[in-house]
C-alpha cells in the first residue's frame, strides 16, 4: 500500500516536473536558449487566474493558460527573436533580463506580498482508501501531465508543423534551406511552452493556493536540472529527467529521517551531481549537440 | 598586438589594466565630493565589480557559464564573520560556535584573505570532479554545489544563525578600501590572463580539440582558473557583507546576485577584463539613474523595467557586449615607434 502511495505521489510530482522540463527542453532543442523566464510564464498565468478567480473555474483556468501563452509569444517576439543568432550564453542572459522584467512588472502592479486564491476548490478533496490518501489534485496532475505529453507527442509526429519543429531542432539551418518556416516553428514552440507553463500554474496554484512574483523560480531550476539529467536537447530525455527528479524528491521525503528532512534539497542536488559525474551527457545523449571534428 | 610591443616597454604591456585602475581611481576621488548616498552607490558598484571580475576569470577565459559562483561569496562571507567579529558580538549572536572561533578577533585584512582562501580550497575540492563536465552540465554542476552549500549553511544554526540574519559585522569597506580590493583583483586577473595558463585556457575555449592536440591540459587549466576565480569572488562576498554589516540568505539574495552578475559580465563583454568592469559600471549607472528618474513620477518599479529593457537592448545590439571583448588600446602618442 505504501508503495502505491509512493507511486502516485511520484507520478504527480514527476508529472509536474516533466511538463516544465518539456517547456524548457522544447525551446532549447530549437534555438539553444535556456529559458529562465519559463517560470515567469507560469507566474503570469497564475496571476491571471488570481484576477479571474471570480469567474466559473473553467474560464479562470482557460484565461490563465491563454495569458501564459500570450506572454510566451510576446517574449519570443520582442526579446528573443532579435537574438536568434546570438551565442547561447547571451540568450541565457537575455532570459534573465526577461524574467527580471516580468517579475518587476508584476511587483509594480500587484505588489510583492503573497496573495491567496483557491481556483478549483474541488481539487483539494482527498480520496482515502485504507492507508492510501490521494488528493484529487494529485490525480488531476497525473492526468493532465499524461494528456499533455500524449498530445505533444501526437503533435510532433503527426502534424506538419510538428514534424517541421523536430527537423528544426535537429538542424535549424538545414531545415530552413529545405523550406521550414523557422519563425513560425519557433513561435509555435513558445506557444506550447506557454501552454505547458499554464498547466503547471494550475497545479502549483492548486497545491499552494498562493501567487507570488518569484513563484516560478524553483520549478524553473528543477526543470532545468531535469532536462540536463535527461539529456539536453532530447524531449524524451526531458520527460524521463522530470520523472526522475520527482521520484527522487518523493522517495527522499519518505526515507530521510526527520532530522535530515530539511536537507532534502541538498540531497537531491548531490544525487544530480553524482549522476552528472558518471553520465555528463545525460540519460539520452543528443548527437547533434556534439561538435564534429 | 603584444608582439609588436618591445619586451621592456612596461607601460604598453600593462596599459589595459593601468588605464582601468586609473579611471576608477579618478571616479573614486571625485565621489568623495558627492552626497553620502552617491558614495554608497560607488562602493556597492566597486564590490560588485570585484565579484564580476572573479566571475570573468573563470567564465570569460573558459567560456563555461557558472551558476554557482555565489557559493564562494556565501562561504567566504561567513568565514570572514567568524574570524573578524568581535568576541562580544559573537557571544551574543553565535554562542554555540566552535571554540577556536569564539575567542578569535582577527584583523579584517588577513580575515578577508583567509576567507578567500577557504573558497579557493572549496573550489579545488569541487572543481576536480566538476571541471570534467563541459558546457551546460558544468553550469548545472556548479549550481548543484551552490544549492547544497546554501542548504547546509541555512541549517547550520550554531555557525550561521540559520535562515535569520547575522548582524554586527565590523564595517570597514569605504571608498578607498573597496578601490584597493578592486585594483588588486584587476592586477591578479590581468597577470593571470597574460600568463601561459590564461592563454592555454582561452585556447581551449576557442577550439577544445585543437588545444588538446597542442598539448593543453584542459581540465587542469580550467581548475586553475576556477580556484583563482573562487578566491576573488569570495573576497567580493566578504566585502559585500562587511559593507552592509549583515549576512542574510533571505529572499533568494545570492541567487539574484548570481543572475545580475552574469548579466553584468555579458553586457560588458565576457571576453575581456575591460568588459567585466564596463558591464558593472553600465548596469550600476543605468540602474541608479533610472531610480532617480522615477522618483518624481512617484511610481516605483519603472526603473527596474527600464533596466531590464536596457539589458535586452544591449544584448540585442551588441551580442558580444559593450566592449565586444576588447581592451582599451594604448593611445598613439604613448606608443614608442
Amino acid at each position: 500500500m505504501i508503495i502505491l502511495q509512493y507511486v502516485i505521489d511520484s507520478l504527480s510530482v514527476g508529472g509536474l516536473y516533466a511538463l516544465a522540463a518539456l517547456g524548457i527542453g522544447l525551446i532549447f532543442g530549437i534555438m539553444r536558449l535556456i529559458n529562465f523566464a519559463y517560470g515567469d510564464l507560469l507566474m503570469m498565468g497564475a496571476y491571471a487566474m488570481f484576477l479571474m478567480a471570480a469567474a466559473v473555474w473553467p474560464i479562470t483556468i482557460l484565461g490563465g493558460v491563454v495569458i501564459a501563452i500570450l506572454v510566451a509569444l510576446l517574449t519570443e517576439r520582442i526579446a528573443f527573436r532579435p537574438l536568434r543568432t546570438a551565442d547561447p550564453s547571451v540568450l541565457l542572459a537575455a532570459s534573465f533580463a526577461v524574467s527580471f522584467f516580468l517579475q518587476n512588472l508584476v511587483l509594480m502592479v500587484m505588489g510583492g506580498r503573497a496573495l491567496g486564491v483557491d481556483i478549483v476548490p474541488v481539487l483539494n478533496q482527498h480520496i482515502v482508501w485504507g492507508e492510501l490518501s490521494v488528493s484529487l489534485l494529485n490525480l488531476f496532475t497525473i492526468a493532465i501531465s499524461i494528456a499533455l505529453m500524449v498530445g505533444l507527442s501526437i503533435f510532433l509526429n503527426k502534424t506538419s508543423i510538428g514534424v517541421n519543429m523536430r527537423a528544426a531542432s535537429e538542424d535549424v539551418r538545414m531545415a530552413r534551406m529545405l523550406g521550414v518556416r523557422v519563425n513560425l516553428v519557433i513561435a509555435a514552440a513558445f506557444a506550447i511552452s506557454g501552454l505547458l507553463a499554464g498547466a503547471a500554474a494550475i497545479v502549483i496554484l492548486g497545491k499552494t493556493g498562493l501567487v507570488l512574483p518569484a513563484m516560478g523560480l524553483r520549478l524553473t531550476l528543477v526543470a532545468f536540472v531535469a532536462t540536463v539529467i535527461g539529456g539536453m536537447g532530447s524531449l524524451t530525455g526531458a520527460v524521463i529527467g522530470g520523472y526522475a527528479v520527482g521520484i527522487l524528491e518523493v522517495v527522499l521525503g519518505g526515507v530521510l529521517p526527520l532530522a535530515l528532512l530539511n536537507y532534502r534539497e541538498a540531497f537531491i542536488f548531490a544525487v544530480v551531481l553524482l549522476f552528472l559525474m558518471f553520465r555528463p551527457g545525460g540519460i539520452i545523449k543528443v548527437a547533434s549537440l556534439e561538435e564534429r571534428v | 598586438m603584444l608582439a609588436r610591443v618591445r619586451e621592456g616597454d612596461l607601460l604598453a604591456r600593462l596599459w589595459p589594466v593601468l588605464i582601468l585602475i586609473a579611471v576608477l581611481a579618478i571616479v573614486v576621488a571625485f565621489s568623495h565630493l558627492g552626497p553620502v548616498s552617491f558614495e554608497r552607490m560607488v562602493i556597492k558598484a566597486l564590490i560588485m565589480m570585484t565579484v564580476v571580475i572573479g566571475l570573468y576569470i573563470f567564465i570569460g577565459n573558459s567560456g563555461i557559464l557558472s551558476f554557482g559562483h555565489s557559493t564562494f561569496m556565501v562561504v567566504s562571507a561567513y568565514m570572514s564573520a567568524w574570524l573578524t567579529m568581535s568576541v562580544m558580538r559573537k557571544k551574543i549572536m553565535l554562542p554555540d560556535i566552535w571554540e577556536g572561533f569564539r575567542m578569535l578577533e582577527m584583523h579584517v585584512l588577513p580575515g578577508a584573505i583567509l576567507a578567500g582562501l577557504l573558497s579557493a580550497v572549496l573550489a579545488l575540492a569541487v572543481g576536480i570532479p566538476l571541471m570534467r563536465l563541459s558546457g551546460i552540465a558544468a553550469s548545472i554542476g556548479t549550481f548543484a554545489v551552490f544549492t547544497i552549500v546554501t542548504v547546509v549553511y541555512n541549517q547550520w544554526d550554531s555557525f550561521t544563525k540559520g535562515s535569520s540574519t547575522l548582524i554586527g559585522l565590523p564595517t570597514y569597506v569605504d571608498l578607498w578600501t573597496a578601490f584597493g580590493f578592486v585594483a588588486s583583483a584587476l592586477l591578479i586577473t590581468f597577470f593571470y590572463d597574460r600568463s601561459k595558463y590564461g592563454l592555454q585556457l582561452r585556447s581551449s575555449r576557442e577550439d577544445p580539440v585543437a588545444a588538446k592536440a597542442a598539448g593543453v591540459n584542459i581540465l587542469l587549466q580550467r581548475l586553475i582558473a576556477f580556484v583563482i576565480s573562487a578566491f576573488v569572488t569570495g573576497i567580493g562576498g566578504v566585502l559585500y557583507v562587511h559593507f552592509t554589516a549583515t549576512i542574510t540568505q533571505a529572499n533568494l539574495l545570492y541567487l539574484n546576485i548570481t543572475f545580475i552578475t552574469i548579466v553584468m559580465l555579458l553586457v560588458g563583454g565576457m571576453r575581456s577584463l575591460t568588459g567585466a568592469v564596463v558591464g558593472v559600471v553600465a548596469i550600476s549607472v543605468v540602474s541608479e539613474g533610472l531610480r532617480l528618474a522615477e522618483k518624481p513620477l512617484g511610481v516605483s518599479g519603472l526603473g527596474e523595467l527600464g533596466l531590464a529593457a536596457f539589458m535586452l537592448a544591449v544584448l540585442a545590439l551588441r551580442p558580444a557586449g559593450i566592449t565586444g571583448g576588447r581592451d582599451i588600446p594604448l593611445p598613439s602618442f604613448l606608443r614608442r615607434t
